[in-house]
């Protein structure tokens, strides 16, 4: 039974532990074992405290003996992205800065999961501080996309998509800042989405940029996805950004076979590589046939995403990271010297190229003669962004394009060229700058490789596109894939 | 003794850094107080863990809005925060929450008062125009220990009220007389408590100096940091006597930021403008604008006490008082409701109330065992005042008893009526038995050339007579009986 149990949903797990057919330390006992056997090899894992898990899981099992069970996650792993804060867990957001930390408190969703009766399993790699889209810029190891153990997993919720795809936990959590979520999921094939800004707490997810940044769930199918995003969306005191809770994003939605889609105009001309426009396409055409309404819409700023996003964003992270000056705890410099002295040398020596980049690049933006033709402007385009993106999705549901131009690339290939590894978001990015909700569903393969379309909505029509996905993965063979290891 | 020579000019704008009196901190719910162990009032999001988020204090905002009320601001529909980004150990985020586009308070002014010729005679008065006040988190402390620096957290996000004014002093006396009425007006409205000793006030000092008649301003410096309303007085003094000094000499001003050493009383750079600071500042993504509804402005309006120069013409005007009493009861919200409700309770005589409160139950209090003076700890109730008043005004006891009875009633808190009766002070008004004595008192050969005075036409003369028949009453006739009887007798 061990064999199988990693192969099977959350939604079954669940059912099967309701039964009494299964416990909760029979399960994670399963999992430890895969993830002896394959972590070496997938490296999705930073950190995975074993007797915490099963000690979590034995008391699973006890609340449930006792009739306390506490809903449909009661008993499951959900493995947690490390730069999301778990009282007593390592919170080193895959950066040598904060390799010593481990969190003294409880993150908003760690606490929904806790009272969801999930198990608070492991810590998953990233991209340092989320800046990336391959996770080779994770300081603590390499993790590799299951399908293919030469290429990326994607970025930066690399870890969190490996681990799915590689059966080493059913559900995971990522982060979305620029497509951190949607982009991994993509490329592992599984799913992931990416909720309207202010759906899910931020208190305590680790700061990329606070304007951009949303927690979001990753999943095998559609149906574990959204039995994750039930148990995280709530109100929450300690974000003034979190408006929850959303029953409208939660509300089950209409005939998916009535929804009008959108297709962005000339999409197709952004360097998408012909097997990727070719699932796309079968989606568009399988929608069609199901009798939704597929129309052409016009984005005329979707050019200006990209600059827009690396302006705001790096700009938040040059302020949001100012913090980790070896002060008050993550790493010291050993050098001596004055305390000011002592914080740039930690500074120097703790963060990673691509961290130090962006945190440059944020602080130029910004910097006194440049912030209007910078930053500034950047806001502005947003703004445009944003309206047109409502302006689209008030005549249509939801939009659908891939969720990357290109399946997942070599370790290595890109690593010497952050600008052509910057477009690897450009279907992506558009969401977070508007802070609409989008869903990346795997809807095919490049040859083995994995291939997704992505899904984006008006605020709060999270349902509305689970809906969509849920059509077409219950008519493909892709919900519940995992690659052969 | 600050005025410059008469040539120049010295023109002032003060930084006024007020901790709020709330609960919890401006961002975080940690509380805050003074004289805790270094550290004890923290929490992850004080110290900047990652991952934490800033919650704005709502009391914060409220006591920022009333203290716009307050000095009669304009209250904005919204307001906002900014990140102020520098690096420093004592700053656990290395960016500062403040206020940089959409302040909290928006103009306003406060009343000042100069001080008179002497301490009986009031000062002129003047309004100073405040430009803006923001809501920002203050940060922590560092110190040097051997080779090593300590850091204190405790202060860290305390809500902070930066108030900032026009440059509208012309004077040290200005500048003084400036706190003064400040402190006065946030304490008065609940707002801070302002005590400068911890640290709770704090002042930066902007000084430039022109030719009197000359409307540009000159060059001016920054002196920061400074924690007493002496140190600004001092500074104000210095830095016009230097900069004058240095324009004398033919040599410019450089625009600077300077410290003080207030030991010493002597300023000293701290930075030239070439090493100020680019603060990239930009709106904080994770405090969405807040608007500030009319119904709280309208809740937090019923909060503001009168002014308190309002107050001191009422009392002028309305009830006779002199400007010294005055002066005295109106610098204590406290001090000048008690003081109103003992008028209530014996409208007749305000100025002999004043009288007792600003000297006898001030005197007393300071003098009693329990530091800080409270009015709330004192056994005397306002009610009890006004009875001890009402007894001397109607000659039961004489203004010399009153004063031993008000003794009395401040240990013992007893009604004054009690304690006269107790003492047997209460004074005789039997007019036959006092006809006698007074008789017998005109009869004396002793007093006859004073008899003879007051006949002739001097009115003093009669008060030679009232010592003897005090002294054969024990001192329990009624004044204002005697004084009756003699006039009769005396024709």
């Amino acid at each position: 039974m061990g064999e199988v149990l990693h192969t099977l949903s959350a939604g079954e797990l669940g059912r099967r532990l309701a039964a009494g057919t299964l416990t909760s330390r029979a399960l994670c006992e399963a999992l430890i074992t895969r993830f002896k056997a394959l972590n070496e090899t997938v490296g999705a894992f930073t950190h995975l405290d074993q007797a915490d898990v099963l000690a979590q899981a034995d008391a699973s099992d006890a609340r449930r003996k006792a009739g306390q069970g506490r809903g449909p996650l009661e008993g499951i792993p959900v493995a947690i992205k490390d730069n999301i804060a778990v009282k007593g867990q390592p919170l080193t957001c895959s950066s040598k800065m904060l390799a010593p930390l481990v969190s003294p408190y409880d993150s908003h969703v760690a606490e929904r999961l806790r009272a969801a009766g999930a198990i608070l399993y492991g810590r998953l790699n990233m991209d340092e501080f989320a800046m990336g889209s391959s996770t080779e810029n994770s300081a603590i190891r390499k993790t590799f996309n299951p399908w293919d153990l030469a290429r990326i997993p994607g970025g930066s919720s690399g870890g969190s998509a490996a681990a799915l795809a590689a059966g080493l936990v059913p559900l995971s959590l990522g982060s979305d800042t620029g497509g951190s979520i949607r982009q991994p999921a993509s490329h592992c094939g599984v799913v992931g989405l990416k909720p309207t800004y202010g759906l899910i707490s931020r208190f305590g997810l680790v700061a990329f940029a606070s304007s951009l940044d949303q927690i979001g769930p990753m999943a095998r199918s559609i149906e574990d996805c959204e039995l994750l995003l039930n148990a995280l969306a709530s109100a929450d005191a300690r974000d003034m950004t979190c408006f929850g809770p959303a029953d409208r994003a939660l509300a089950p939605s209409g005939d998916a076979k009535k929804l009008r889609i959108g297709i962005p105009k000339g999409f197709l001309g952004k360097g998408v590589a012909p097997e990727v426009a070719a699932a796309v396409n079968a989606a568009v055409a399988f929608y069609r046939a199901q009798g939704c309404a597929i129309s052409e819409v016009e984005l005329p700023s979707s050019d200006l995403a990209v600059p827009t996003y690396y302006v705001v964003a790096t700009a938040e992270a040059s302020s949001n990271l100012g913090r980790y000056d070896g002060v008050r705890y993550g790493h010291r410099s050993a050098s001596a010297g004055t305390p000011v002295e002592m914080m740039t040398a930690s500074r120097s020596e703790g963060f990673g190229p691509e961290v130090k980049r962006r945190i440059l690049l944020g602080t130029f933006v910004l910097s006194a003669g440049y912030a209007d033709a910078y930053y500034v402007r950047a806001l502005r385009a947003r703004a445009k962004i944003r309206g047109e993106y409502l302006a689209a999705l008030a005549g249509v549901d939801m939009l659908l394009t891939p969720t990357v131009p290109t399946p997942a690339f070599k370790v290595g290939e890109k690593a010497s060229d952050p600008l052509q590894l910057y477009l690897e978001d450009i279907f992506t990015i558009p969401a977070n700058l508007a802070g609409l909700p989008a869903l990346s569903v795997p809807c095919g393969k490049s040859g083995h490789l994995p291939v997704g379309f992505h899904l984006v909505g008006a605020p709060l029509s999270e349902a509305k596109l689970l809906a969509a996905g849920r059509l077409f993965e219950a008519a493909h063979g892709f919900a519940h894939q995992q690659a052969a290891l | 003794m600050s005025t410059p020579p008469s040539d120049w000019e010295v023109v002032i704008g003060l930084e006024v850094h007020v901790q709020l009196h709330t609960r919890a901190k401006v961002f975080a719910s940690s509380p805050w107080g003074f004289g805790q162990e270094p550290n004890e009032q923290v929490d992850p999001v004080v110290l900047g863990l990652p991952g934490t988020l800033p919650v704005v204090n709502r009391e914060a905002v409220e006591k920022s809005i009333l203290f716009g009320l307050v000095v009669g601001a304009s209250v904005p529909e919204h307001c906002s925060w900014d990140r102020k980004n520098y690096f420093y150990p004592d700053n656990p985020k290395n960016y500062q929450l403040t206020q940089k586009d959409f302040p909290v308070v928006v103009g306003g002014q406060v009343e000042i008062e100069l001080p008179g010729a002497s301490r009986n005679v009031m000062g002129e008065h003047k309004f100073i125009r405040i430009h803006h006040a923001h809501l920002e988190e203050d940060v922590g402390k560092l110190s040097h220990a051997g080779s090593g620096s300590l850091v204190d957290y405790n202060r860290a996000g305390v809500p902070l009220l930066e108030i900032v004014t026009e440059p509208d002093l012309r004077s040290s006396a200005e500048a003084e007389a400036f706190l003064r009425s400040l402190v006065a007006m946030i304490t008065q409205a609940g707002v801070a408590d302002c005590d400068m000793e911890k640290g709770q006030l704090r002042c930066d000092c902007n000084v430039s100096i022109r030719r009197r008649g000359t409307e540009k301003l000159g060059t001016r410096t920054e002196t920061k940091n400074l924690n007493s309303i002496s140190s600004v007085r001092d500074t104000v003094i210095y830095e016009t006597a230097r900069q004058i000094r240095e324009l004398e000499a033919g040599r410019s001003i450089t625009q600077e930021t300077r410290g003080w050493n207030a030991e010493l009383v002597r300023g000293y750079v701290l930075r030239d403008k070439e090493d100020a600071h680019d603060y990239r500042y930009f709106p904080d993504p994770d405090i969405p604008t807040l608007k500030i509804s009319r119904e709280t402005v309208t809740r937090l309006s019923a909060l503001v006490p009168e002014n308190l120069y309002d107050r001191q013409r009422r009392y002028i005007a309305n009830l006779g008082l002199p400007y010294t009493a005055a002066s005295v009861l109106v610098n204590d919200r406290a001090l000048a409701e008690w003081f109103e409700l003992a008028v209530a309770a014996h409208p007749a005589n305000p100025s002999g109330i004043a009288n007792l409160v600003a000297n006898d139950l001030l005197r007393d209090l300071a003098a009693s065992a329990t530091a800080p003076v409270s009015l709330e700890s004192c056994l005397i109730k306002p009610a009890q005042l006004a009875g001890l008043v009402k007894l001397t005004d109607e000659g039961v006891i004489s203004k010399q008893q009153a004063k031993e009875v008000f003794t009395e009633m401040f240990t013992s808190g007893r009604d004054a009526a009690a304690i006269v009766d107790a003492k047997g002070l209460r004074q005789n008004s039997d007019t036959g038995e006092l006809e006698k004595i007074v008789q017998e008192v005109i009869a004396d050969p002793a007093v006859a050339k004073s008899i003879a005075e007051y006949r002739a036409g001097n009115e003093k003369a009669i008060n030679a007579l009232k010592g003897p028949i005090m002294k054969r009453t024990q001192g329990k006739a009624n004044p204002v009986l005697i004084d009756q009887l003699l006039r009769k007798f005396l024709g």
